[in-house]
């Protein structure tokens, strides 16, 4: 019996420290459902939800859950089965892959649950496969990445070599992204030497940037699709004494970028407001909650391009 | 012949019983702990949703288990499953095989893993800790080569492994799961195949001296963990409609903390199926509770790295404690 006391004790103590919950049946359940909280941007979209709700706490109950990286698909499928079991009113969730969550999500719909898509948008074939109605709220990757692609333009000449660091190929986003660089590239006249995946990630990035630089000597910037691979880029271009020749753009505004862009080590970047973007998800899913008569419309949020003056 | 292996004489039943009984209550604590403070969480859909997510890892974790127990380790099991699962999702998608069709091939494609990792290992006298590091990058680069790096797609022709049956609310995978664990625990008890896994594991050489040979049986161990990649492979497929090339990232490590909370030892000699099983299943709850309650994600970081280093001291008094009665 004592292995049942010493595996109590560090559990029971433990849980103490996130403390219960109270929940009146009255108020609507919300869960909010991220990808890897270890990731800056996913944080801060908690932490803006979670202000959010502290301010609108008689209006609705908020349970936030997140998985260990950005890829483990199995854990987000079973958080979302998990999150129907509580019973909850309204999962928001930002998908980490783009068709695997899908049907998922349709087993959250069949049991009356309203479901709001942010961040990463689903496929727009498998939820017509599936049958699904999912309204998305978010920004246009595609037009923000032009943004930034286009800001960069302007100080690359035509005919000039860059590269391109894409996110996770099978995530919407980072498609998009992909696309909104190839625009501005293609209409600046400017060439995409070579176009990776690094999954999103610093490691990845540091180490395809250090090859890709080997290999296309003549490139000159470093287009990044969010700005953790935007700072793994900038070591390899450091570590290859490159600094000042090649130029980095990212995507997402994280603090650590927002000090580099100050510095002038990274051009610029673009803000979807992430603190703000599960809110929007949450006030649109309350809307849907108080009246089922609405029509479940699509909801773009702003993007804006970052630059050392933007920051100032 | 097998009174002349070097085996540890056999528990009692009463000591099985014991140990069995501690992970159970611990498994029941960690159930009243959540239900008592998630008024959601001791329900048939919250125990449903967990019985139905953890054949996968079950699976794998009986294969690795076995492989513990033999005295080897295979780490490319997560890799292996994501390969199997690449499998089956392009000869579903791309093929247009059946599902049944596609659970054969990539059965066989987790076994031939398992064979060349087993191999290597065996024949050429290399530790199995490099041969399945190696697998585990070979076989994730496969997974991406043979999926080009894209999710695919399956739908509704690949769930039925795991939808709830009628009546028994379980899937199929969760029942198919268990007849495994009970399978791999009749070989491991029952057969002479399992008493020369633990004579290896406990001191190879000295089966080697009493003139078998031990080959076959080290290589078989890391066929059927392979295979069981693959079962794994069909069942987590299933569960997502989808094949995913970065699937089961790091599930080494949770099948790894599964077996050593059932007491199975890294060392080789000592273990179970079925606390192997227990070891699952106290992951799970702990995962399920954990978000069902709403907890931060560093504080689940910690209180599940907490509970595995627990369950290990506990297995370190225990045999101390075993050894002196």
């Amino acid at each position: 019996m004592s292995c049942l006391r010493w595996l109590a004790l560090p559990t029971l103590l433990l849980l103490a420290s996130c403390g219960g919950e109270e929940s009146g049946p009255a108020k609507p359940q919300v869960a909010l459902i991220m990808k890897s909280l270890a990731n800056e941007f996913f944080s801060t979209m908690a932490a803006g939800a979670e202000r959010h709700q502290a301010e609108n706490s008689r209006r609705y109950d908020l349970i936030v859950n997140g998985i260990k990286d950005e890829r483990d698909l199995s854990r987000q499928v079973a958080l979302v089965d998990e999150m129907i079991a509580r019973g909850v009113q309204a999962i928001v969730i930002a998908p980490a892959d783009s068709k695997a969550l899908a049907p998922a999500l349709g087993r959250a719909s069949e049991a009356g649950i309203v479901v709001i898509n942010i961040d990463n948008k689903l496929d727009i074939q498998v939820l017509e496969q599936e049958g699904l109605a999912i309204p998305f709220v978010g920004p246009d990757n595609r037009a923000g990445a032009r943004k930034v692609g286009d800001h960069l333009a302007q100080a690359l000449e035509s005919g000039m070599q860059v590269i391109v660091l894409e996110g996770t190929r099978s995530s919407f986003n980072a498609q998009q992204r992909r696309l909104g660089f190839e625009d501005a590239m293609r209409d600046a006249g400017i060439v995409i030497a070579d176009s990776q995946s690094a999954n999103w990630e610093m490691a990845q990035a540091n180490t395809f940037t250090t090859s890709m630089l080997a290999e296309y000597p003549q490139a000159r910037a470093v287009l990044a699709s969010n700005d953790s691979m935007a700072l793994g880029a900038l070591a390899a271009v450091k570590a290859a004494g490159r600094e000042g020749e090649v130029t980095i753009v990212g995507f997402d505004n994280i603090t650590a970028v927002q000090a580099a862009i100050r510095e002038g080590r990274i051009l610029a970047t673009a803000d979807q407001h992430a603190d703000q973007l599960a809110t929007f998800g949450i006030d649109y899913a309350l809307k849907l909650l108080a009246d089922s008569n609405q029509t479940l419309d699509d909801l773009e949020t702003p993007v804006d391009l970052i630059t050392a003056s933007s920051l100032d | 012949m097998s009174d002349h292996l070097p085996t540890r004489p056999a528990p009692s039943v009463g000591r099985v019983l014991a140990e069995r009984a501690g992970l159970a209550g611990a498994l029941l604590l960690l159930i009243l702990v959540f239900g008592s403070l998630s008024s959601s969480f001791l329900s048939t859909r919250t125990l449903v949703s967990i019985a139905n997510q953890i054949p996968d890892l079950t699976v794998i974790a009986v294969g690795l288990t076995l492989v513990l127990i033999s005295g080897g380790i295979d780490l490319s099991v997560g890799s292996v499953l994501a390969l199997c699962s690449a499998v089956v999702g392009v000869m579903m998608v791309d093929a247009g095989l059946s599902i049944g069709s596609a659970a054969v091939i990539a059965l066989a494609a987790g076994a031939i893993c398992g064979l060349v990792s087993g191999s290597i290992t065996v024949l050429a006298g290399l530790p199995s800790f490099i041969v399945t590091l190696g697998m585990l990058e070979v076989a994730r680069g496969g997974a991406y080569l043979i999926t080009d790096s894209q999710t695919k797609y399956i739908g509704s022709s690949v769930e039925m492994m795991a939808a709830s049956l009628p009546i028994l609310r379980v899937s199929p995978s969760f029942l198919v799961a268990v007849a495994v664990v009970v399978l791999a625990q009749v070989l491991l008890t029952r057969t002479v195949f399992g008493r020369y896994l633990i004579a290896i594991g406990t001191n190879e050489n000295a089966v080697r001296m009493s003139g078998i040979d031990t080959r076959p049986y080290r290589m078989a161990v890391f066929v059927i963990s392979g295979a069981l990649c693959g079962l794994g492979a069909v069942m987590q497929t299933s569960r997502l409609a989808t094949a995913d090339p970065n699937a089961a990232i790091g599930l080494e490590l949770s099948a790894i903390a599964a077996a050593v909370i059932g007491g199975t030892s890294l060392m080789g000699g000592r273990g179970s199926v079925v606390n192997t099983f227990f070891g699952v299943l106290i992951i799970a709850v702990l995962q399920t509770g954990l978000a069902s309650v709403g907890a931060s994600e560093p504080i689940k970081r910690v209180i599940t790295g907490s509970v595995i280093v627990v369950a290990a001291l506990l297995d370190v008094w225990r045999s101390h404690w075993q050894s002196r009665t």
